[in-house]
């Protein structure tokens, strides 16, 4: 059987944060509010890089195109973040 | 003695460098994403003011229903980038079998998506209920609306893939689909702890 390659990895690394963010949700006392949302916003913004710069392939493309894609990612993700721990 | 082409060539050959798939489907994919920013902050700001509302709302989502989901996404995400990687490698059959592994995981999906919704509207839920109901049907259903097309894109895509219409340096149509269905899942990534996960 052939041996696993990176694009296997990143699937099994996407499930697995996948798992991470179900826990996290289905277990909401773990974790006070502000830790918990940086965590489960991270593990999302991980798998968006994983996606962005290997299955779209823009690790090898123009570095313009990365930028634009993980820059939206960040952007998009610290907007999230703010209004998520913004003060009740 | 060196070509002065040759010695003008500084730093990666070009073919290190290249966007696969077409450039109108990455014109789409900015546009996208750039739409769904637009209705992931109207979100998370909507939140921010009706806080209880949207913990009753999401309280009624099936948390596991939308892990579940994930991974459905993400294996199709894989299951389409193995049939680019088999297909560039001149293996069509084996290209086509990992695309129809993405159609099948796509349609579970939608399958999935389509029972929490009928279970929703079965509960006597719409989209007039609330400000978190609407904004949960706009993000969900237009997401859902661009994982059909992108399910279709893979069942136009099967024939030619098996037939071997597509092979090393060839495969233009089927890294267009694939990158197409890469931005339905980078979507997800967020929609989902946004909408299931975060409080």
């Amino acid at each position: 059987m052939k041996r696993p390659d990176r694009i296997d990895w990143i699937w099994l690394a996407l499930l697995a944060a996948t798992a991470t963010t179900w826990w996290l949700g289905e277990h909401p006392g773990a974790t006070p509010g502000t830790p918990m949302a940086c965590v489960v916003l991270a593990l999302a913004a991980g798998k968006g890089v994983l996606i962005v710069r290997d299955y779209m392939e823009l690790r090898h493309a123009p570095a313009l195109w990365q930028r634009l894609l993980l820059g939206w990612l960040g952007l998009t993700t610290l907007i999230l973040l703010v209004a998520t721990v913004w003060p009740r | 003695m060196p070509s002065d082409a040759t010695a003008a060539l500084p730093g990666p050959a070009p073919a290190q460098q290249r966007l696969v798939g077409d450039l109108v489907v990455w014109l789409l994919v900015l546009a996208e994403l750039l739409t769904f920013g637009i209705l992931f902050a109207s979100f998370a700001v909507t939140r921010v003011r009706e806080r209880a509302l949207f913990a009753a709302g999401q309280a009624t989502l099936d948390l596991s229903s939308g892990a579940i989901n994930t991974v459905l996404l993400v294996s199709a995400s894989w299951c389409v980038a193995r049939s680019v990687h088999a297909v560039r490698a001149d293996q069509s059959r084996t290209g086509a079998r990992w695309l129809l592994g993405a159609l099948t995981s796509g349609c579970g999906f939608l399958v999935l998506k389509t029972v929490e919704y009928v279970h929703k509207w079965n509960e006597g839920i719409d989209v007039a209920e609330n400000s978190f109901y609407l904004l949960y049907v706009m993000l969900t259903g237009f997401h859902f609306l661009h994982a059909a097309v992108g399910c279709i894109l893979f069942a136009v895509l099967w024939q030619p893939t098996r037939r071997g219409a597509y092979g090393p340096g060839n495969c233009h149509a089927l890294e267009t689909g694939a990158v197409f269905w890469h931005m339905v899942d980078l979507l997800w990534m967020l929609l989902f702890p946004l909408v299931y996960v975060l409080r």
